[in-house]
């Protein structure tokens, strides 16, 4: 029986309420006392030197209380990336200092280079309108490849567009050259991993806010992580001590990782708020989230895959080249080089990886984490290549997967990209998998879009992803430089009910809802009793947020951690008043009982009685009943699946339906599956939308041509079939308390090879020898791929 | 400034508006109604829908003087008068058919415009009918689920999960 409380139920949202009655409180909602309002002068070339910028004509415009320029940041620091990458010849990357605001040049379309600050936002849209720029627009860097090899440079002082050249792993290039030089096959493939939007649905806004009398500042904010948000500005950008700076998260629309990284529009709303003595506010319009958000993917990879006669993998072998945008966002380095690189060994016992990856600098918005980060395109690389490969020697796609799977037996077993999986079961997914989607029954399906004059075309994929990132030791080896742990405090109030503050960050994954599940069941009492604090660093003790699939896996085992501290001490506590030692009381259904006996106080009692201590032993201990606990994890999670997909193309025009979708995840042990089922779900929209509508068009010069939602196509009801998900097949994680693993990115990754081999398989059966169509998967592309193939 | 005055959530208001003021703004800004969201600038996302003399209006589409008179309906005023979930907030949260909440608003009341319009749709009628709400988050497989059960339809029948 499915239980209605606690660890594993299905819990409804109990922030739901306030969103379905209009009464959240996104950050453009607050409206501060003598708020002013921000508007941002960008420039509409993509690489240009700033001349001049005359912004008296905009100062005396109505309403206007300040205008900002580059000029006005040259003193205070950049915004940094927070993971040195060093290139195979040892040399650190290059990091160009990215300005609150541009200054002497522009680099890409959006770049802002001014900001007015006045009254109303439409008086300061009008006086942006009047900032007089002489910009002198350069050739823009758009194209990778010309990026490379050209003198045009979009950081003049660093004169290369390199960022860095990295090997992963180094040691193995030669072995990987000569088992690819020797093998009985290898398989080839060119791939583009198209460049996309995150296109959180609540855009961008900050309000600054500063108190001259103490000297604090506030910044509300749409971020996943206040934390570190507060850290970057404090320790990189301003200057602002941490301890005069509070940032709030409050209701999030959304993230995708979008909104993990600091932006320079942050701390101009605080600098401005200081200079002016009222709350600034700034609200990004769809467009200017089209231009500035960090965009995701963006790599172009040649991936080799050997063989022996078997079907046993030999070697992997990849060439990328990664696109930064124009500055390095926060994670830019990461994302390319220890998320992606680092999992090229895929669910498979390959004893060979080698990675290159060279991340360039461009006339284009940054290129960050965008869910999954890094894995989606290491799995689309793979799982597209044994694809092919399994084509090309005439084998099943899924026995030639389950042939190289790393086998039960195998944990913890050590992957050739050198990560240590921990635990899985990939045949077990795949069998789950052939189930759910009845992989038996495709051949009548396929008769049957046969009959309608359609193509239809299965195809399957298995991934390993790695979350919560960690722990900090290893990634400080590897250039991180942030720890990866996080933070909790439960504190127990003396009438008995809990405020939990976590580090985590939630912005539509439910932490709401379920941390208190996980502290239910620990304590044995009512979630409802039980209240989440998130999102302001006041309030919180520390946290690094929301992002990578971590934040029940890292923040939720703080939650334990810190739990458990509670029920030491309150053991401690019932001891006393139960006159026994605290070793021989129990914890049960959130009832102290001494062990062997009838004597019992409840939770609420012990609460009551660690505030209001009288006969207390004070001692021995002390009064109060409210713990922290920091976590770092001793490795990541390696959330796996194998999904499935079938597709019906129109041989008249090109057109991909998805018909049917079917994931099965291995997430380790579950605290809500409603909330999971959920992530999945979100995640394969996305992964959707990436392999058949979504993509991200600059044409030579730099302009965004998919800057609006008139011109970025985002996946509608319409575009998406009902989905078929299970996730009861976990095993669960070796090293953290509840043995989770994370499920927000799975759907994200495992998607989008799984629909492009699906619209390959279909081809296939037209007769059609189409054996790759870059994402998205546009009908245009797919009868241009039919009417060239064989 | 022209004065407006239009009946929302079943209370009078009035206020004065610039001519290019839109009726979002109007709500959000002057109205406090919150609820209502701006997801875009194009008047594709849908989060801002609201009623308008009971038919669904992107309120970013409508200048508040062109609601000069009107009957406007927010999600602010869709719960029961006892302040519980109707029937198809609480199909949302029964169904799991919300995550991050900014779309919500504009779902619920594309929802409630169609179930009146279409008391019992397919899937594919609903599909379609949310062809002008955007939502990031849940894929819409929980939002179809939630508005076929808000219409007192089998949802079990659907795909399996």
């Amino acid at each position: 029986m499915p239980k209605d409380t606690g660890i594993g139920a299905a819990t409804v949202r109990r922030e739901d309420v306030r969103f379905l009655t209009g009464t959240g409180e996104y950050t453009d909602d607050i409206q501060l006392a003598k708020q002013t309002y921000a508007v941002f002068a960008r420039s509409t070339v993509a690489h240009g030197t700033i001349k001049s910028i005359d912004t008296s004509a905009a100062s005396a415009m109505p309403g206007v209380l300040a205008v900002f320029t580059g000029e006005d940041f040259v003193e205070v620091g950049g915004n940094p990336a927070g993971w040195l990458i060093n290139s195979r010849d040892g040399e650190p990357m290059k990091e160009p200092k990215r300005p609150v605001l541009a200054h002497g040049k522009v680099r890409h379309v959006g770049d802002a280079y001014a900001a007015v600050i006045a009254e109303t936002v439409e008086q300061a849209r009008d006086a942006v309108e009047a900032i007089e720029a002489d910009i002198d627009e350069l050739p823009a860097v758009v194209d990778m490849n010309d990026a490379l090899s050209g003198s045009n440079f979009v950081h003049n002082e660093i004169e290369t567009n390199q960022c860095f050249d990295w090997g992963w792993i180094e040691d193995n290039r030669e072995a990987t050259d000569n088992a690819i030089k020797n093998a009985h096959h290898v398989t080839t493939l060119e791939l583009v991993n198209n460049r996309l939007v995150p296109n959180a649905m609540e855009p961008r806004a900050s309000i600054g806010s500063y108190k001259a009398s103490t000297g604090e500042y506030t910044l509300h904010t749409t971020s996943q992580n206040p934390h570190l948000t507060r850290l970057l500005i404090s320790a990189f950008v301003l200057g602002i001590p941490e301890n005069m700076l509070t940032v709030i998260a409050p209701d999030v629309g959304g993230g995708f990782g979008s909104k993990i990284y600091h932006y320079g529009e942050e701390a101009l709303v605080l600098a401005a708020a200081k200079k002016l003595g009222r709350p600034v506010k700034w609200t990004a319009d769809r467009t200017e989230s089209f231009l500035t958000d960090a965009h995701g993917r963006d790599h172009v990879t040649k991936i080799e895959l050997a063989l022996d006669a078997d079907g046993k993998f030999l070697a992997f072998r990849t060439d990328t080249k990664a696109n930064v945008g124009a500055y390095l966002s926060n994670f830019s380095t990461a994302t390319p080089t220890f998320l992606h690189g680092t999992l090229m060994a895929g669910n498979y016992t390959v004893p060979l990886v080698y990675v290159n990856v060279k991340a360039v600098f461009t006339n284009t918005a940054p290129v960050d984490a965008y869910r999954g980060a890094g894995r989606p395109e290491a799995t689309y690389s793979i799982e597209r290549v044994i694809d092919k490969a399994a084509r090309e020697l005439s084998m099943d796609p899924i026995e030639l997967r389950r042939k190289n799977f790393v086998k039960p037996d195998q944990y913890p077993f050590a992957s050739a990209a050198g990560l240590e999986y921990d635990s899985g079961n990939y045949d077990a997914l795949m069998d789950k998998m052939e189930e759910v989607a009845d992989v038996a029954g495709f051949e009548t399906r396929r008769k049957a879009s046969e009959a309608k004059g359609l193509l239809r075309g299965f195809g399957v994929n298995a991934y390993i992803e790695a979350c919560g990132i960690a722990p900090s030791n290893l990634v400080g080896v590897l250039g991180s430089r942030v720890g990866l742990y996080d933070a909790a405090t439960v504190r127990v109030n003396a009438t008995g009910n809990l405020s939990v503050m976590v580090g985590a960050h939630s912005h539509g994954q439910g932490h709401e809802t379920a941390f208190p599940q996980v502290v239910a069941e620990m304590l044995g009492i009512d979630p409802g009793v039980i209240d989440i604090v998130h999102g302001d660093t006041s309030k919180i003790p520390f946290g690094m947020g929301t992002y990578g699939s971590r934040s029940l896996a890292v923040c939720g085992s703080a939650v334990v951690r810190a739990t458990e501290k509670i029920i030491n001490k309150a053991k401690k506590i019932a001891g006393h008043m139960l006159e026994a030692s605290e070793h021989d009381i129990t914890l049960s259904d959130g009832v102290f009982s001494v062990s062997g006996t009838d004597k019992s106080v409840t939770f609420g009692e012990v609460a009551l009685k660690a505030y209001i201590p009288h006969e207390y032993p004070l001692e021995d201990i002390e009064p109060g009943l409210e713990e922290t606990a920091f976590y770092d994890p001793a490795n990541f999670t390696y959330p796996s699946g194998a999904y499935a997909c079938e597709v019906e193309v129109d041989p008249e025009t090109g057109k991909v339906r998805v018909d049917r979708m079917t994931a099965v995840d291995d997430f380790g042990n579950i605290i809500n599956p409603m909330i999971v089922t959920g992530q999945v779900h979100g995640g394969l929209a996305q992964g959707i939308g990436q392999a058949l509508v979504e993509n991200t068009t600059y044409d030579e010069n730099g302009q965004l041509l998919s800057a609006s939602y008139m011109d970025y196509t985002m996946p509608r009801a319409d575009d998406m079939p009902m989905f078929a998900v299970d996730h009861n097949q976990g095993t669960p994680c070796t090293h953290n308390p509840l043995g989770v693993k994370g499920c927000g990115e799975a759907g994200a990754i495992g998607s989008p090879p799984t629909v492009v081999n699906a619209v390959i398989d279909a081809l296939q059966s037209g007769g059609k020898n189409v054996t790759h169509i870059d994402m998205p998967v546009s009908p245009a592309r797919v009868w241009d791929a039919m009417q060239n193939a064989e | 400034m022209t004065k407006v005055t239009m009946t929302v959530n079943g209370k009078a208001v009035s206020g004065d508006v610039e001519g290019r003021t839109l009726l979002s703004s109007f709500l959000r800004e002057d109205q406090g109604l919150t609820g209502t969201h701006i997801g875009c600038d194009t008047s594709q996302c849908g989060a801002c829908v609201v009623h308008v003399d009971g038919q669904a209006v992107k309120s970013c589409t409508m200048l508040a003087a062109e609601a000069d008179g009107a009957t406007v309906d927010t999600i602010e005023g869709q719960a029961n008068a006892d302040g519980s979930l109707n029937v198809i907030q609480q199909a949302f949260q029964d169904h799991h058919g919300l995550q991050c909440g900014f779309c919500t608003p504009g779902m619920v009341m594309s929802a409630a415009a169609l179930l009146k319009e279409n008391p019992k749709p397919s899937e594919a009628e609903v599909r379609e009918y949310l062809e002008g709400n955007i939502c990031r988050c849940t894929g819409y497989h929980n939002i179809v689920k939630a508005i076929m059960a808000a219409s007192g339809q089998d949802v079990p029948a659907l795909a399996a999960e």
